[in-house]
């Protein structure tokens, strides 16, 4: 099957458990994900829902792996834009490892579909995410480019 | 981490593997040893140096190795060299531009 598939690996001085807690926080702004709000129950087939600061609805899925503080699989289905809403499903894989007091997180993020737009899209914003993220960890800051919407 | 990157970036065949990848993402070694003119040890060998400089990242998918483009040290090389240095001047010439442009219509 055709696929469109990115892989963002990013290591980061802090724990498993940490990393976990910061891409698991639900209902408060995420400084490291452009002032979005991540709802979510934590369960297999639990639903899982991102909003931005006016409440639009900005992602959402369903959890199909969760197996803390190691790996998440999300089913994603973006709902803002209307040409990569249209794509319809796709799937984030995090895994943290820890290696030599850092992190090894890596992002899968893909669709079963070739040339995806919306996969495309999200390669811009995943670096931007993860470099912010790593930032909020290792020094308490997210970066300038994420904290606002 | 960022010595190992730029490291990695000096060298043209390691570009041009990247480049690759960039085109297409997600391939193995052999797809990979085709666009090179060069062995597959010597594919291999590079590949390493981009991998331990964590600038491509590997997913087994069944019994294929694929091999993937990370953005991510690439971002970090332009938040700490060329958004630090460059960003107000970059954002006045842009501001420029639009002004001139706008002058024009």
């Amino acid at each position: 099957m055709e696929k469109s598939t990115f892989v963002y690996v990013t290591y980061i001085r802090t724990t498993p458990e940490k990393l976990w807690a910061k891409l698991t926080e639900t209902e408060i702004p995420r400084e490291f994900f452009f002032a979005t709000v991540l709802h979510a129950e934590w369960k297999v087939g639990g639903k899982w829902h991102s909003t931005a600061p006016d409440g639009t609805l900005v992602d959402g899925g369903e959890v199909l792996e969760i197996d803390p503080p190691k790996r998440l699989v999300l089913r994603w289905h973006h709902e803002m834009r209307p040409e990569h809403k249209a794509e319809g499903n796709s799937r984030a894989t995090y895994e943290l490892e820890q290696k030599e007091g850092m992190v090894k997180l890596t992002v899968i993020h893909e669709m079963d579909r070739g040339q995806s737009k919306f996969i495309a899209a999200v390669s811009n914003g995943w670096p931007t995410i993860l470099s912010s993220l790593k930032s909020l960890l290792e020094t308490g800051e997210a970066l300038e480019d994420t904290r606002t919407w | 981490m960022l010595d190992a990157v730029f490291k990695a970036l000096a060298d043209p065949s390691r570009r041009k593997l990247l480049d690759e990848l960039h085109a297409n993402n997600g391939q193995t070694l052999s797809q990979l040893c085709e666009l090179l003119d060069m062995t597959r040890q010597a594919v291999t060998k590079h590949l390493v140096v981009l991998e331990d400089a964590n600038l491509v990242a590997t997913v087994w998918r069944g019994r294929e190795k694929l091999h993937f483009l990370n953005p991510v040290p690439l971002h970090e090389i332009y938040e700490r060299w060329i958004v630090k240095y460059e960003r107000d001047r970059l954002q006045a010439l842009s501001d420029l531009k639009k002004g001139l442009e706008e002058n024009q219509n």
